[in-house]
């Protein structure tokens, strides 16, 4: 069963976050680890860079395909998840906990209330899969 | 339209992946290519490669035939044994690799390329001398490869054949789990192992039989996508990505499969020629020195220059490193010569290294 957890917000990237005090924590969701395959490669960004949202911060790789990672919102990089190196499979097994791609200080807190609820993006994922 | 192996009741019942591979719906992977990966070095895999194509020659000629349209030696094969070859064009290039089997006096079986069994019979047909007898087999029979270093232990409960006594590349026939089957002593994962031709209609009560050894075992049933990775650590080349009707078997470091010296054959006089002036590219293994993955044709270069491309990547699931093949000119072909991969605009340190990547450690039978 494909997870859409109630405690993220959501991009029609793929991509999710999730708040952590003042923090914000971004990945990749369910749908889109599933949609890849076998995730063998993760390439993140520097610590402290600074991001605009919709901006490729990233590279996601999978024995199939290449894809861009986006910033769901704009901040700067605080950390990235260093075990995907080494393990990136944690990204198909753990999408949205020890699968974490990169932890951000928002720039600009409203941006995140513009992101998709569950509900919302359950929905999209529905109408994309239809297509 | 796609078509389906006769085992693809059986695959659904497993819940796979699935992924199209010339023209086949066949399962990517049941779990994860990881996982099925490690099962195979470590246990065993069980592979469904029915999609393979089966072509039969036979009749009085049909070892001159076979000779006349593969590079390497059909004469030396004794009915029973099997070698690795190629159907090259005229002007020396790969159509296809295969293994042809004499399975008889007079009768030999080409096991080819999903992708390229129809035209291989074409081809085949056009150019076969002698006029023997040419049979596709493929519908009617269907193709598992059971591989690892424990599958002759897991094999071995399934049947009275003396399977110590199946050397490399050879082949035997005799019941497995009570159905007559031919077994191979062949694979294309850099493991001990084996290949299991059997009638279509008897296909999944084979399947059932192996897939129960197979998780007696710890192993598992494995999709195309750990065949591809563990192929590639093995350092074979695939057909369609890492050699083509555009590169030669000496270009592809496939020297050994062509007997220049055995008499004529389709491609003969290019090869020579080839061989006579030197190759301008070799195809080599690739370790990047930082991660990333390198993939079909991302360019090469040497000293600044760019000297070739990828034809095939991927992290290695059991080194941990990032590894491919490509072409690159000869003159950068030794072991240890500094690379550059243009990993989409980033240029990665990389070195050309020996192949394989991996080689299996010999373990005492148990």
């Amino acid at each position: 069963m494909m997870e859409f957890p109630e405690d993220v917000r959501y991009t029609k990237e793929h991509e999710w976050l999730r708040t952590d005090g003042t923090d914000a924590v971004v990945g990749i969701t369910d749908f889109a680890q599933d949609a890849l395959g076998d995730v063998v490669f993760v390439e993140l960004p520097a610590v402290g860079t600074q991001l605009t949202r919709g901006q490729t911060f990233g590279v996601v790789e999978s024995n199939k395909t290449v894809s861009d990672l986006f910033a769901p919102i704009s901040g700067r990089v605080l950390a990235v998840n260093q075990v995907l190196r080494d393990e990136p499979e944690l990204v198909n097994q753990d999408p949205y906990g020890a699968g974490w791609m990169i932890r951000v200080a928002p720039g600009r807190r409203e941006e995140i209330e513009s992101l998709l609820d569950a509900a919302a993006y359950r929905a999209f994922v529905a109408s994309e899969q239809k297509t | 339209m796609v078509a389906h192996t006769p085992l693809y009741e059986a695959h659904r019942l497993l819940g796979p992946r699935w992924t199209e591979f010339g023209g086949w719906e066949m399962p990517l992977s049941y779990r994860s290519i990881a996982e099925e990966h490690r099962a195979v070095r470590e246990h065993c895999g069980l592979f469904d490669v029915s999609h393979m194509g089966e072509i039969e020659l036979s009749g009085p000629r049909a070892g001159a035939a076979c000779q006349a349209l593969t590079v390497n030696d059909v004469q030396r094969l004794a009915v029973g044994e099997g070698q690795y070859t190629l159907l090259c064009n005229d002007q020396g290039g790969v159509l296809d690799d295969l293994i042809v089997f004499r399975m008889g006096d007079q009768r030999y079986l080409l096991v080819v390329n999903a992708a390229n069994a129809a035209d291989d019979l074409a081809w085949i047909r056009e150019r076969a001398l002698g006029d023997p007898e040419i049979r596709d087999r493929s519908a009617e029979l269907a193709l598992l490869a059971f591989q690892g270093p424990e599958a002759e232990l897991a094999l071995r409960a399934l049947t009275p054949l003396d399977l110590s006594m199946l050397r490399p590349f050879a082949r035997m026939e005799g019941l497995v789990a009570g159905l007559p089957v031919v077994v191979c002593r062949t694979g294309y994962t850099g493991e001990d192992g084996f290949e299991l031709l059997v009638d279509a209609g008897a296909a999944r009560e084979l399947w059932n039989a192996l897939l129960e050894a197979t998780t007696r075992r710890e192993g598992l049933p494995c999709g195309l996508g750990a065949r591809d990775t563990l192929r590639l650590e093995a350092g074979l080349p695939l057909h369609g990505s890492d050699m083509d009707a555009s590169t030669t078997p000496l270009e592809a470091g496939l020297a050994w499969v062509v007997k220049l010296g055995k008499g004529d054959f389709i491609g003969r006089p290019a090869l020579a020629a080839q061989a006579e002036a030197g190759v301008e590219r070799r195809l080599v293994g690739i370790q990047l020195d930082e991660p990333g993955i390198p993939r079909h044709g991302y360019a090469l270069r040497w000293n600044g220059v760019r000297i070739g491309s990828i034809t095939s990547g991927t992290r290695s699931p059991t080194l941990g490193s990032f590894i491919g093949l490509g072409y690159v000119a000869a003159g950068a072909a030794a072991p240890g010569t500094p690379l550059e991969v243009d990993v989409r605009g980033r240029f990665l340190p990389a070195r050309v290294v020996a192949r394989p990547f991996y080689r299996r450690v010999q373990r005492e039978k148990r």
